[in-house]
């Protein structure tokens, strides 16, 4: 996070919340600025290497006259099975995704679980079977895994890790860096919904009837993009903290401004009923089959055209522009055409009443 | 979505901020009450519309923001117990108490739930009868029926591991405090629409006739603030003093009466502390005789617990209006979402909060930072 | 205080302080508690806060509050712009 300093005479920059908390919390996990503090302290420093360090989904690296992406994720979502998806789906998907969003062809995964102790071998079957449908549907293949079991009370069920490997196949260099003034902001369909599936099945929050996940590979339409020879700069999909974080990471990894119109951002209509009840923003709910693209200004309208023949960005649309200034930030003109600057989320969010 | 979007609409909110511009003609100080007001006014950028003759000032309506650190420590006391099932509405997990918060106590290994409604914590309570279910029952107004009603249900079900941890405010006793206060700055209040959808709006005209102020019940949406604001523009442009109901379609003037009936029979009214504010008498709800036995204080022997409040945090008078955020020393330095030092800087709604999202931003542009 | 939704009853059962609807929030479903509003009627809208409804919407006081507007939007027309 930047330092801020004003002509106000303070100072508003985070101070260290590790120096002050001696264990991991949730909040270190939401998406939020807790996450992010987490890995620019701890994690970060030791490990360092230039494409971690960029953040982005994943890495691409350069063997020989060939560049890969190389990307993991480890998917701990509790309940397991929830409206339109499960924990399985979500650990093929999720990882298909950051090498889309790499603009790679994805190749191949490998699978790790880590299986808690008196798991029903029922419900590992039904997660399994979910990852070899994701993964044919897909087009990627599952090539190698590693199963643990642990201690009853150590692992939600069970937690999947997969590792992912993909063939670029352009030559763009895809990421913030590449994000220019001008640029048009699109985003893939309407936002919110696998935040609302989760939550909705929580224990104490459970709806007689909730939107489904929106759970979808999301190779094809940035394939399509690239073949098309669409100038795609940045693509980032929407996962932990939503469509507002992913605009905020972006804004500031580019230094540039992000004008968004709140208008423009579709939201169906039973998710924002569930949002306004929870009295959750679904700016900021995490998505799994949803995608941010960065195009020049001239090349809007045909990238919106290959992105709305696909059955998963039929709805794309654009909700903004990029400019130069204020930089860093992105501001959100809402649906009463006033404008406020959208911060990031300290933390997970959490329902309410108040 | 039916009744809510209709009061989003743009050019009905610019046909009002016009109106109002047009109406003021000196400078006025309106204080909304109720935190879901504030959220709307800050999600929506509603003063930026207003002329800046107006000044929205946030008012103590935000049970959170209210809560007393003893409370909050009274509640992790409980929390942390082996055979407790702690259940909370959301807004109150991060919450600072004396050294920790709910969230904390939960990542400790604390039973901690988040649950919509306090039937949830009782449900909870009925599948589980060995450990003991204790809802955090926070709230103004137009919470207490709900809680009154888990209480009760619990009563007639036989419900034994069922308690509750008793936090409820009023908000006449609020605005009457406020307004005697000798630096009270408020001219105009906007009351709470869903408080009065329970209580009415009765008890307000006493206060109005005798303190000499307009009392518009208002709505939530940006179409109801803004007509809330105008209709209290027009009263003390013309020096009225009245109660209005903007908010119609959910308030009517005697509230909701079975609600009302179901409060009197499981609560009493009794002194309470205010964070930040101090004691205001007649301000609180606690259970009533026949209902005492599902007290969590008195079944976990911790009523006389007393704590501290941190001395550098001021939200008491951003609470009443006195001070604005950006105003205290340790805002946006030592205080911080990440790490409050008040629950005005923690609650989505509180002042601190509102202000640290949105107008640090202002701030720096304003500076012409790059 | 406080978050109350308005969303439309599909469906009653029980009776008294236990009567319930499902109540549909833009077509998402929740259960709520209808012990306040006993004249509250499948078809009618109600606004839910912590699993009770607290106040049936009245459809004509929401339209005139809507109308209201409108004829604020005619005044401005005819005064010249501060």
């Amino acid at each position: 996070m930047a330092d801020l300093s004003d002509s106000l005479g303070f100072t508003a920059a985070c101070p260290a919340p590790l120096a002050s908390q001696d264990h991991v919390t949730l909040a270190h996990g939401g998406g939020g600025r807790m996450m992010h503090s987490l890995l620019e302290r701890v994690i970060l420093p030791s490990f360092g290497h230039q494409p971690l360090v960029s953040r982005h989904d994943g890495a691409v690296l350069q063997t020989g006259s060939s560049r890969i992406a190389f990307t993991t994720d480890s998917y701990v979502v509790n309940p397991l099975f929830f409206p339109g998806g499960d924990i399985g789906t979500l650990a093929v998907t999720g990882t298909v995704n950051d090498l889309a969003m790499c603009g790679a062809r994805p190749v191949a995964l490998s699978v790790g679980f880590i299986l808690e102790e008196g798991l029903p071998l029922a419900t590992l079957e039904k997660v399994v079977a979910s990852m070899t449908d994701t993964a044919r549907t897909a087009g990627v293949a599952i090539v190698t895994g590693d199963t643990k079991v642990v201690d009853r009370g150590k692992a939600d069920g069970v937690f999947v890790n997969t590792a992912g490997i993909g063939i670029i196949e352009h030559g763009l260099s895809i990421g913030p860096a590449s994000v220019r003034s001008g640029d048009a902001i699109l985003v893939s369909g309407d936002v919110g919904r696998h935040g609302v599936a989760i939550m909705a099945v929580r224990e104490g929050l459970k709806f007689e009837s909730a939107p489904e996940t929106d759970c979808a590979p999301l190779h094809a339409p940035v394939l399509a993009l690239l073949e098309a020879g669409v100038e795609v700069h940045c693509l980032r999909d929407l996962t932990r903290g939503g469509l507002a974080t992913t605009l905020i990471e972006i804004a500031e990894s580019s230094r540039l401004h992000l004008a968004v119109d709140e208008d423009r951002i579709a939201i169906a209509e039973n998710v924002a009923g569930a949002c306004e009840l929870l009295g959750l923003d679904p700016l900021y709910l995490a998505n799994e089959g949803r995608f941010a693209a960065f195009v020049p200004p001239a090349q809007a309208d045909r990238a919106l055209g290959i992105l709305r023949s696909h059955a998963v960005s039929a709805n794309a649309t654009r909700v903004g522009t990029v400019d130069d200034a204020p930089a860093s930030l992105v501001t959100l003109k809402s649906r009463i055409g006033t404008k406020r600057v959208l911060d990031m989320l300290s933390g997970e969010q959490l329902p309410r009443i108040c | 979505m039916k009744y809510v979007d209709e009061y989003r609409d743009r050019g009905k909110a610019d046909a009002c901020a016009r109106a109002i511009a047009a109406v003021v003609t000196r400078p006025w100080a309106i204080m909304e009450v109720c935190g879901g007001q504030t959220h709307s006014i800050v999600r929506y950028g509603i003063d930026e519309l207003l002329p800046e003759a107006i000044t929205l000032l946030h008012g103590p309506g935000c049970p959170v923001c209210v809560t007393p650190l003893e409370l909050i420590d009274k509640a992790l006391l409980i929390a942390a117990r082996p055979e407790v099932i702690f259940c909370s509405f959301g807004d109150m997990l991060r919450v600072p108490g004396s050294g920790s918060d709910l969230f904390s106590v939960k990542a400790r290994g604390g039973d901690v739930r988040i649950v919509y409604s306090p039937l949830d914590a009782l449900r909870l309570a009925r599948e589980n009868p060995h450990r003991q279910v204790v809802f955090f029952a926070v709230g103004f107004e137009t919470t207490a029926p709900a809680n009154a009603m888990a209480v009760f249900q619990a009563a007639s079900q036989g419900i034994d591991n069922f308690s509750i941890l008793v936090s409820h405010v009023l908000v006449p006793p609020a605005i009457e405090a406020l307004l005697s206060a000798p630096d009270n700055r408020t001219q105009a209040f906007l009351a709470a629409g869903h408080v009065c959808t329970i209580m009415g709006f009765e008890e307000y005209v006493p206060l109005a006739a005798r303190y000499r102020v307009p009392i518009v019940v208002t709505g939530f949406e940006p179409l109801d603030i803004l007509q809330g604001i105008l209709m209290a523009v027009r009263q003390l442009e013309t020096g009225r003093a009245e109660v209005e109901n903007q908010y119609a379609r959910s308030v009517r003037k005697e509230g909701n009466l079975p609600a009302q009936a179901l409060i009197r029979k499981v609560f009493r009214v009794v002194p309470r502390k205010w964070r930040g504010i101090g004691e205001i008498p007649a301000s609180g709800l606690h259970l009533s005789e026949p209902f005492a036995r599902f007290d969590a204080e008195t079944r976990f022997g911790i009523a006389a617990y007393r704590a501290e409040e941190d001395s550098e945090c001021i939200s008491g008078e951003v609470l009443r209006g006195v001070k604005k955020p950006q105003q205290c020393p340790a805002f946006a330095t030592r205080c911080t979402p990440e790490r409050p030092l008040g629950a005005t800087m923690v609650s989505s709604e509180g002042a601190c909060s509102a202000y640290y999202q949105y107008r640090r931003h202002q701030a720096r542009s304003a500076a012409g930072e790059r | 205080m406080c978050l109350a939704v308005p969303g439309k009853i599909l469906s009653t059962s029980g009776e008294d302080t236990t009567r319930t609807a499902i109540v549909s929030f833009g077509g998402a479903e929740k259960e709520a508690n209808l012990a306040f509003v006993p004249e509250a009627e499948v078809g009618d809208y109600v606004l839910v806060h912590a699993g009770f409804a607290i106040s049936v919407v009245d459809p004509e006081e929401a339209t005139q509050t809507l109308e209201y507007f409108r004829q604020i939007g005619e005044l401005n027309e005819l005064e010249p712009p501060k």
